[in-house]
């Protein structure tokens, strides 16, 4: 393996590992497709803090990012209330919208966001060796590594350190209520914990593989174990082999390696069913 | 740029309206049942799952025939439709991760597929990128012809089925009682489904196809209470946001059409769920306001009235800082409201103070008698005890009608008192008995 191919491997893990920690949550709160919506959604917030700040510095995006993925919540729950919308459609009229936008601003704006509207879906990992982070005349290995590294570490820190809230109220709300932990807030903490993931992994791996590794190692390890803590080690271990296989097939065929990723999620998942069901697993 | 559009002198331009006005009218009035059924997200999916049978469509084809890409993009989306049921079926993985399991690995492949082709040497066949967000502008008269053919049948299967498919819709139970065979109705709906999902490929870009589908219904929603009502208005939206897009596709060839079209669409939702009657943001809370303020006269008459009720006599005139203590208002409704209540002429000024005119001694007695009447009805016909009654009542004072009011004292026979033994004033009725 040579060098540029271990930086997009590892890109690769990190960004399913990240999404696959994350997405398990989802999954277990049938809030899959709030993730789906929030991966489009954020892409406004990241257009809009580049052409803001003019610079593709982390910390504006996460925050146009985060403020998108909770306007996509709370959005999603007032026209629900008040628009007389189940809220499946509230969640569909608000996601395409937001990414609409998103897709025109791209548009328009192509040559200075250094994005194009192909580049959103599919992301460009290809690249992500040559783009380093360089301070100070040092070259401390590519940028998407680092980002992403962190949202790693932050998601297994936020998932150590408030194990016990996420697990009670993702599976007994009413529990959680009454030992006092708020369900509404630990819902949106949680969202704006995959806001912060997904757009840390929007920028390589493109909108359609978060998706996928918010939801497939999820659902997949969800398949395999009923212990929360081996799901969500199973879930970062499918995620590795979703990046690892789907760079291989990428370059085998010549194709788009996010696609390829999320095509051996698809695989990955067909079999964890036939496993599951061999094995009488659940 | 503008005129020469809507005056679709150009060719080229009735084609590109012509289908657009097909896909927004198919893909509005059919997602009315996508809607209703709670199964939005399942157009997102179908609508994703159609790429890569673009893809295969042209890998095995080796031409661009329109109608084959559609087919191949049909065949995906259904086979997208049959996984999610298979695994909601044969696993315990819930619908809204099946949901995103299909969408994101046949999006893949879709893309693998696209991105295989691109740099295989067929590079020249780019062009099928534009499925991914539209592009109404490339539609031509082949493509218009095949758009209006199946938008035709589409609608013509919404209508002949009409009854079936709302039976269906709003209660599957009921429609097994009667004979109806679901499973095939509900085989047919999904085909529908793909079939509109399908037609929108070109103008919208399957990722954002699902918006066409359903944001027409939830902006007719705001509107009708009636499926038929729903399902014409959503067409009539999904027509005019199908308008603009083509339009905006006009002005700028090269930009993909499909967001613009959402967007456009969006704003009719917005308008609607500001703006629409009864239910729109905008006429609730006017409405809501309007509650508030005939609540604060109301208290004002009463407050003032229950001043005098122990004499009999409202001759007094009241300083404004007595009449706040009467009753907790803030001081803007109590300025509003003593201007109000004196333009009616039911109150009367001198100086910074006010009384009742005689109109005004009758309001505050009929509010006060319909307070007292309701807890005398809570505390005899629901027997609530003494002291429960009167939070009701004091909601139901400026609710009650003349014709309510008529029954109650018809059902009471005209008590004297309340149940907290006060005095239930009859100053603007005679009393009849």
């Amino acid at each position: 393996m040579n060098y540029p191919d271990f930086w997009v491997i590892l890109t690769g893990i990190l960004a399913a590992g990240s999404c696959g920690l994350i997405g398990s949550f989802l999954v277990l709160r049938n809030n899959a497709m709030l993730g789906d919506a929030i991966s489009h959604a954020v892409l406004p917030g990241l257009v809009l803090a580049f052409l803001i700040t003019y610079s593709r510095g982390v910390v504006p995006m996460l925050i146009g990012a985060g403020l998108m993925g909770l306007l996509t919540a709370f959005l999603t729950e007032w026209l629900g209330n008040t628009g007389r919308l189940y809220k499946d459609a509230a969640l569909c009229i608000v996601f395409t919208l937001l990414f609409s936008i998103g897709v025109i601003l791209v548009s328009i704006y192509t040559s200075q966001v250094d994005l194009d509207q192909e580049c959103v879906l599919y992301g460009e990992i290809a690249y992500t060796p040559w783009d380093v982070l360089v301070i100070g005349g040092t070259d401390y290995g590519p940028r998407a590594v680092w980002i992403l590294g962190g949202i790693f570490l932050a998601n297994i820190l936020f998932i150590t350190l408030f194990f016990k809230q996420l697990k009670i109220s993702s599976f007994d709300p009413a529990l959680a209520t009454s030992l006092g932990i708020s369900e509404r807030l630990w819902h949106y903490l949680l969202m704006t914990m995959v806001s912060l993931t997904v757009v840390a992994a929007f920028e390589s791996v493109g909108a359609i593989l978060v998706v996928a590794m918010l939801i497939i190692p999820g659902a997949t390890a969800f398949l395999l174990t009923r212990k929360l803590v081996m799901m969500l080690v199973l879930s970062v271990i499918i995620g590795t082999i979703c990046a690892v296989g789907g760079f291989y097939g990428a370059s085998y065929f010549n194709a788009s390696i996010a696609g390829f990723m999320a095509v051996v999620g698809g695989i990955v998942f067909a079999g964890s069913v036939f496993i599951s069901k061999a094995f009488k697993l659940s | 740029m503008t005129l020469r559009f809507f005056s679709m002198a150009d060719a080229n331009v009735r084609w590109v309206v012509t289908g657009s006005i097909f896909l927004g009218g198919a893909a509005g009035g059919l997602g009315a049942f996508t809607f209703l059924q709670k199964r939005s997200l399942l157009g997102d999916t179908i609508a994703h799952s159609a790429l890569p049978g673009i893809g295969l469509a042209f890998l095995i084809t080796g031409r661009k025939d329109f109608l084959f890409l559609l087919i191949g993009a049909a065949m995906t989306g259904w086979l997208g439709a049959v996984l999610i049921n298979t695994i909601i079926r044969h696993t315990r993985i819930k619908q809204d991760s099946a949901l995103g399991i299909v969408l994101t690995f046949l999006f893949g492949l879709g893309i693998v597929i696209l991105t295989y082709i691109q740099k295989s040497g067929a590079g020249a066949q780019a062009g099928l990128n534009k499925f991914l967000f539209g592009q109404a502008a490339a539609m031509g008269k082949d493509d218009v012809t095949i758009l209006a053919v199946s938008g035709s049948i589409m609608l013509t299967l919404i209508f002949v089925l009409f009854n079936k498919f709302k039976i269906i819709s709003f209660d599957p139970g009921f429609a097994k009682s009667i004979g109806l065979k679901v499973g095939w109705l509900q085989f047919l709906m999904t085909s529908l489904i793909v079939c509109s999902v399908v037609i929108g490929l070109q103008a919208v870009g399957v990722v954002l196809m699902a918006a066409m589908l359903i944001t027409p219904s939830a902006a007719a929603r705001q509107w009708t209470d009636r499926l038929s009502l729903l399902i014409v208005l959503a067409s009539v939206f999904g027509i005019l946001a199908g308008i603009m897009g083509a339009y905006i596709s006009f002005l700028a060839p090269r930009f993909p059409t499909g967001p613009w079209m959402v967007v456009s669409i969006s704003v009719i939702f917005g308008f609607s769920i500001l703006f629409a009657p009864e239910r729109g943001v905008i006429s609730r809370i006017f409405r809501h306001r309007q509650n508030q303020r005939k609540t604060t006269l109301d208290h004002l008459l009463k407050a003032l009235f229950k001043a005098g009720l122990n004499e009999k006599k409202w001759d007094t005139y009241y300083p404004v800082d007595q009449i706040n203590k009467m009753w907790s208002f803030t001081k803007g409704q109590l300025r509003w409201g003593l201007a109000r209540l004196k333009r009616r002429g039911v109150i009367e000024k001198s100086g910074d103070m006010y009384r009742l005119t005689d109109t005004g001694v009758k309001e505050g007695s009929r509010i006060l008698r319909l307070h007292r009447l309701w807890e005398v009805y809570l505390s005899r016909f629901l027997e609530l005890p003494d002291d429960h009654v009167h939070r009701d009542a004091e909601d139901m004072e400026h609710i009650l009608t003349p014709e309510m009011e008529k029954k109650l004292l018809k059902l009471l026979g005209q008590p004297e008192v309340d149940p907290h033994n006060q005095e239930i004033p009859y100053l603007d009725r005679e009393v009849t008995s």
